[in-house]
């Protein structure tokens, strides 16, 4: 259980919690890595300030491995050339693409994700794509480089829970690469339950920002989410559908 | 009660001041303000009927609290759920109301609060607008920003820390011509990440080319969607052609802009009726164009100089907050701005609940900044404003204010691709 490790890339790291950087205070961002027991972070590259004001780089402590997004692209073509700004201003290898070309519910465009992965993976990148999860997408992106899978759970922002909880269980089921569930993930049950499915980590933003107390919140994601990856490597008990188990079984006079 | 907006100014010619009675007393002086004019684009859209066939149909005295119930019950807002939340019904439920438009505000925008300032860089104007401080006959100082003046201004502004200049002009072609307001665009790429622009409506081709000199942002307000009231308000100039006008996001999206802003002047006429149409104008160019990014803004009329009465009638912040409450419930995800022109108690409120964007260091005149910002007196000449502002806080203030409150502010969030 010790080795247990989530490899991105070549990378390893002992956290499967990955944190959003976007919705709540700079100020919290510290407090909420140590609680959550982060070790990636995500970053709007176009929220990146590049003056003197409050840097959001100053906030994040040295040690943790910066995710550069890509939102605000629309297209490929932008998240190409996002992605490579964030490599330009420092922000390393790391790339989570986030393609939308729809501003009212941010859906990822699957197409121009898998185009905009190809070309950033032949670059060098570690390109983590958000998609919507479709099984015949995520081959695409294995076949063009990704080093994960990132599917939303539902919209993103809508702390909804597993709303693509089936679909989500295909990929986990059929790919080789870590699926990391990303956006709609509401509540520490709901990360628990991604992770007893045997998603590789779990990413959230919203829901730490949304929370009454957001460090004590990440905790509470920390802990759910290591529940939910030990109850997956020990490996669930089934489950019945309907009725009990009979200890006599109805079928237990069959002699050959 | 209604506003006097006629003011005459001792300093006009016996001529235009003939004519100015004219177009104020007889309609039948003033040109049909449905009909576009030689050289304005017509394109091809069902926005307009779309909204308006709402909009004509809105009764808001005909919801009772029992729809507003239902609507705030509701997980998702219809248009007849946002109906019902404009309407007076609503007003007692505006508690509840802002607490659902936080949780909507959290969910999208978290704690942000993004910032920005205008830079008027011309006044002049040849429109007869009669409640706008920059109206072709009120008498004010009138200037244009040279290149080297705007740049100064620019940097100064820049120098406070600000990312994003949204470029406004009053509305003349001649005398603030697309290809000045483009230079301008070039500039302030140089100095700022995110620029946008509030000028005269114009053609696809004319924001494509505004778009390429580094403008991403196009805000046109269209005043009043009551387009019996707006002939009343608008008597002479492009300004006066209601359909131009209400397409120009549209054009502005096609011409490859990646946002787009709109609004009605709140206290101009119906202003449930207003607050609607400024929505379903959201809502219908996003069904249309959902890659767009929206948002919207709530003024009120303010007073301007020479008409220190004008003011926004049956208004009053509550009806405000009851807009911007029922605006983010409706479209969750678009921007709202609310401007200087609101008090810094009621944007320190509203930033809480519903509004994601206020302007600082805000100078609605021209060639002002160094003198507002620095204190120096300027020996340059400067333009009138287009109105008072209510809220003067500079850039560092209104960022402090704004993480005191919790809040985290926002420099930008947009790059230029």
């Amino acid at each position: 259980m010790n080795e247990d490790k989530l490899k991105i890339g070549g990378h390893e790291f002992n956290s499967r919690f990955i944190l959003g950087s976007g919705k709540y205070s700079m100020k919290l961002i510290e407090a909420a890595i140590k609680y959550a027991g982060a070790e990636i972070i995500t970053l709007a590259v176009r929220r990146a300030n590049t003056k003197e004001n409050e840097n959001i780089l100053d906030y994040i402590p040295k040690g943790i491995t910066l995710l550069p997004n890509t939102s605000g692209a629309r297209n490929a073509d932008e998240a190409v050339r996002i992605a490579r700004l964030a490599k330009a201003l420092g922000c390393g290898d790391f790339v989570k693409i986030e393609i939308m070309r729809d501003s009212k519910y941010l859906l990822p465009d699957n197409y121009e994700t898998i185009k905009a992965t190809e070309i950033l993976a032949n670059e060098g990148f570690v390109v983590m794509p958000y998609m919507y999860p479709d099984l015949n997408v995520a081959r695409d992106l294995v076949n063009a480089g990704a080093a994960t899978i990132m599917p939303l759970a539902s919209p993103i922002g809508s702390n909804k829970g597993l709303a693509t909880k089936d679909f989500i269980q295909i990929l986990i089921d059929e790919i080789d690469l870590p699926i990391i569930v990303d956006a709609g993930i509401g509540r520490p049950s709901q990360a628990c339950e991604a992770m007893e499915m045997g998603a590789a980590a779990i990413m959230s933003n919203t829901a730490l920002a949304t929370a009454g107390n957001l460090p004590a919140m990440a905790e509470a994601f920390k802990n759910a989410i290591e529940a939910g990856r030990k109850a997956y490597l020990a490996g669930l008990g089934r489950v019945l559908t309907r009725g009990a188990s009979a200890s006599d079984p109805l079928t237990g006079f069959l002699r050959d | 009660m209604e506003n006097q907006f006629f003011v005459d100014s001792e300093f006009l010619s016996p001529g235009a001041l003939a004519k100015k009675h004219q177009l104020e007393n007889d309609p039948a002086s003033r040109k049909n303000h449905m009909e576009y004019l030689p050289g304005m684009e017509i394109i091809k859209s069902d926005v307009c009927e779309s909204v308006m066939s709402h909009v004509n149909s809105y009764e808001p005295g005909k919801y009772a609290a029992s729809d507003v119930k239902a609507a705030l019950e509701h997980d998702t807002c219809t248009i007849e759920d946002f109906k019902a939340l404009l309407s007076p019904a609503a007003e007692n439920f505006l508690e509840q109301m802002a607490q659902r438009a936080r949780l909507e505000t959290s969910k999208h925008f978290g704690n942000t609060v993004y910032l920005f300032t205008p830079l008027y860089i011309a006044n002049y104007c040849e429109n007869y607008c009669v409640y706008c401080g920059f109206n072709c006959y009120n008498h004010i100082q009138r200037m244009k920003l040279s290149m080297e003046q705007i740049e100064h201004e620019m940097k100064i502004i820049a120098d406070s820390g600000m990312e994003e200049i949204l470029i406004l002009t009053g509305e003349s072609r001649t005398k603030s011509s697309v290809e000045y307001i483009g230079e301008a665009c070039k500039l302030a790429r140089k100095y700022f990440r995110m620029v946008g622009l509030e000028i005269y409506p114009v053609n696809t081709d004319e924001y494509k080319y505004l778009h390429e000199c580094g403008a991403d942002y196009v805000t046109v307000f269209q005043e009043t969607y009551d387009t019996v009231r707006y002939e009343q308000l608008h008597l002479f100039g492009h300004k006066r052609v209601w359909p131009y006008r209400f397409d120009s996001q549209e054009r502005a999206l096609m011409g490859g802009m990646r946002g787009v802003a709109f609004s009605a002047l709140l206290g101009l006429s119906d202003f449930r009726k207003d607050a609607l149409a400024s929505a379903l104008h959201v809502y219908y160019l996003q069904r249309k164009y959902p890659y767009a990014e929206m948002s919207l803004s709530c003024p009120r009329l303010r007073p301007i100089i020479n008409n220190e009465k004008i003011n926004p009638l049956d208004v009053h912040e509550k009806q405000l907050c009851q807009v911007l409450c029922a605006y983010r419930i409706f479209l969750p995800f678009v921007g709202i701005t609310v401007s200087s022109r609101e008090s810094a108690e009621f944007r320190n409120g509203i930033v809480k609940i519903a509004a994601t964007k206020v302007s600082a260091g805000v100078s609605t005149g021209i060639g002002d900044h160094e003198s507002k910002y620095t204190g120096k007196e300027s020996s340059d000449a400067q333009g009138d404003e287009q109105f008072e502002i209510s809220d003067s806080r500079s850039l560092e203030k209104m960022y402090s204010d704004i993480s005191e409150e919790g809040l985290q502010p926002v420099l930008n969030d947009y790059l230029y691709v």
